[in-house]
């Protein structure tokens, strides 16, 4: 049944060889647990929780969807590698110090999903952000404090002091 | 290689000719779910994400038709162009799951998994789309009616791979609306898209029925008594003529009773909305 496989991905910038995979093997599975990159969570496996969030060209997708196989030749972007030097990114900031981290599961899902709303619009209105995250679920938070972190971030790149 | 990524069309009918048992992937949305859980184990896999007429789409005034590719994703009909065009089309891809799965599920495999739920279904549907299929010998285009023959079941032959739809355009109001047990991330319990082209009505029905139901009888009972005519009154009766043409059953997102009721709430809703009342 299992074909063993060789195939390499770009993820942050960096070609990664696979071997030795399946090739039913989701993107998500592959980034835990043959490239030893586990921010990007698995919850559900079917869509529904988008931990596993990353950017494939730039498209915010569940990497439990994509088979891993078929992402040869695509720019791969993970919640490791949004600044090069491994540091916060100021939507990682926003989070901490506005208390939108509890248990943490959703935190890189979501933090993925907070750059790419904030990389294609820079205003959004409460509406464009809650349908920008409704891909996105929280069992701690009750999303308030992700809103207002959200919101942060907002006012901090348009240099409006928070 | 058990995966293949053709960059071409040919290629990929070719693939498809010397590999019958490989699965056809787009997206993944609906396959990866079935491979994650250990309901499909593919062998082979040919991936369709590289074929660049499967990406296009285009509206072609002169013929009266929107072309678009089997891989464009809900989130290219979401917006722009498209959307104007095609605005049921687009309220309906706005309905899908979430951000992440309308940037990768496609209409080419909401077409091939063919569920009575699909939300672009009832819109192909409402407005008479044909569907162009193609193997490594011949093409063919079925209308909607023909390529949809029962819940997951659809009319493509084992060697052929849906390229894409063309949809005429139609020159009136055009909307979809669909009830789910909440607004994000939710497949439908009972969905409507109706359209009105050349003053008459048309109306197509999600989840009520091993396929898509179109309302023929509703059609032409509304469509006698003329749109200019429609008031609240005839809109309620009009739920009724659409509830007695579906066919709902009960299982895990709702009863049949439900679903029957909520049909006409739907469409007389849109009813009212196309004649602006
Ligand atoms: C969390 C979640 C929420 C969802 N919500 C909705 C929803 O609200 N509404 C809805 O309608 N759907 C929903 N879906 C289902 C799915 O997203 C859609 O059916 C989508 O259109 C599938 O497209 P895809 O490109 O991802 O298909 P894939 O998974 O790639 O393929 C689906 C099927 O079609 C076949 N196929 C793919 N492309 C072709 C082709 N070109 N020719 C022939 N066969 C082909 C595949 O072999 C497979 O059997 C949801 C799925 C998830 C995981
Ligand atoms: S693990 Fe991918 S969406 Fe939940
Ligand atoms: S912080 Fe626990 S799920 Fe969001």
């Amino acid at each position: 049944m299992s074909e063993l496989e060789h195939y390499s991905l770009t993820v942050n910038g960096v070609e990664r060889q696979v071997s030795d995979a399946w090739i039913g093997e989701s993107l998500l599975y592959v980034l835990r647990e043959r490239l030893g990159l586990p921010g990007s969570k698995g919850a559900c496996e079917q869509g529904e929780c988008g931990s596993c969030t990353v950017f494939v060209d730039n498209a915010a997708v569940c990497s439990c969807l994509v088979m891993a196989a078929t992402a040869v030749g695509t720019q791969i972007a993970t919640v490791e590698g949004l600044n090069d030097d491994g540091s916060l990114t100021d939507v990682q900031e926003a989070f901490i110090t506005e208390g939108a981290v509890q248990c943490g599961f959703c935190t890189p899902g979501l933090v993925m999903a907070v750059h790419h709303l904030l990389d294609h619009n820079d205003s959004p209105n409460e509406q464009e952000i809650k349908e920008a995250l409704s891909g996105n679920i929280c069992r701690c938070t009750g999303y308030g404090r992700i809103f207002a972190a959200v919101d942060t971030v907002i006012s901090v790149r348009k240099g409006v002091s928070s | 290689m058990p995966i293949f990524i053709p960059s071409s069309l040919t290629e990929a009918t070719q693939l498809l000719s010397k590999n019958p048992d490989a699965h056809l992937l787009t997206g993944g949305t609906d396959m990866m779910v079935e491979v994650n859980f250990n309901h499909r184990h593919p062998d082979t896999v040919i991936a369709l994400r590289n074929i660049p007429e499967f990406q296009r789409w285009n509206i072609d005034t002169a013929s009266g038709l929107v072309h678009i590719g089997s891989s464009v994703p809900y989130a290219t009909m979401e917006h722009g162009d498209l959307a104007k065009a095609l605005p049921a089309l687009a309220e309906a891809a706005r309905t899908v799951g979430s951000p992440q799965i309308r940037a990768a599920g496609s209409i080419g495999g909401n077409l091939g998994t063919c569920s009575p739920a699909g939300d672009s279904l009832p819109v192909l549907a409402a407005l008479d789309a044909v569907v162009h299929l193609q193997s490594e010998s011949s093409r063919r285009s079925v209308s909607f009616a023909e390529f949809m023959v029962g819940p997951k079941r659809n009319s493509r032959l084992p060697n052929e791979i849906i390229t894409g739809v063309s949809i005429p355009i139609t020159n009136g109001w055009q909307g979809y609306a669909k009830v789910g047990v909440r607004n994000a991330m939710v497949i439908s319990v009972a969905s409507v898209c109706l359209a009105i082209h050349d003053n008459k009505v048309r109306v197509a029905l999600g989840s009520l029925g091993p396929t898509i139901i179109r309302c023929t009888e509703s059609e032409n009972w509304i469509n006698s008594i003329g749109l200019a005519n429609i008031d609240h009154s005839l809109a309620k009766e009009f739920a009724d003529h659409v509830r007695a043409e579906s066919r709902p059953i009960d299982d895990h997102r709702s009863t049949a009773e439900y679903r029957r009721h909520a049909v006409g709430v739907l469409a007389a809703r849109l009813l009212l909305r196309g004649v602006q009342k």
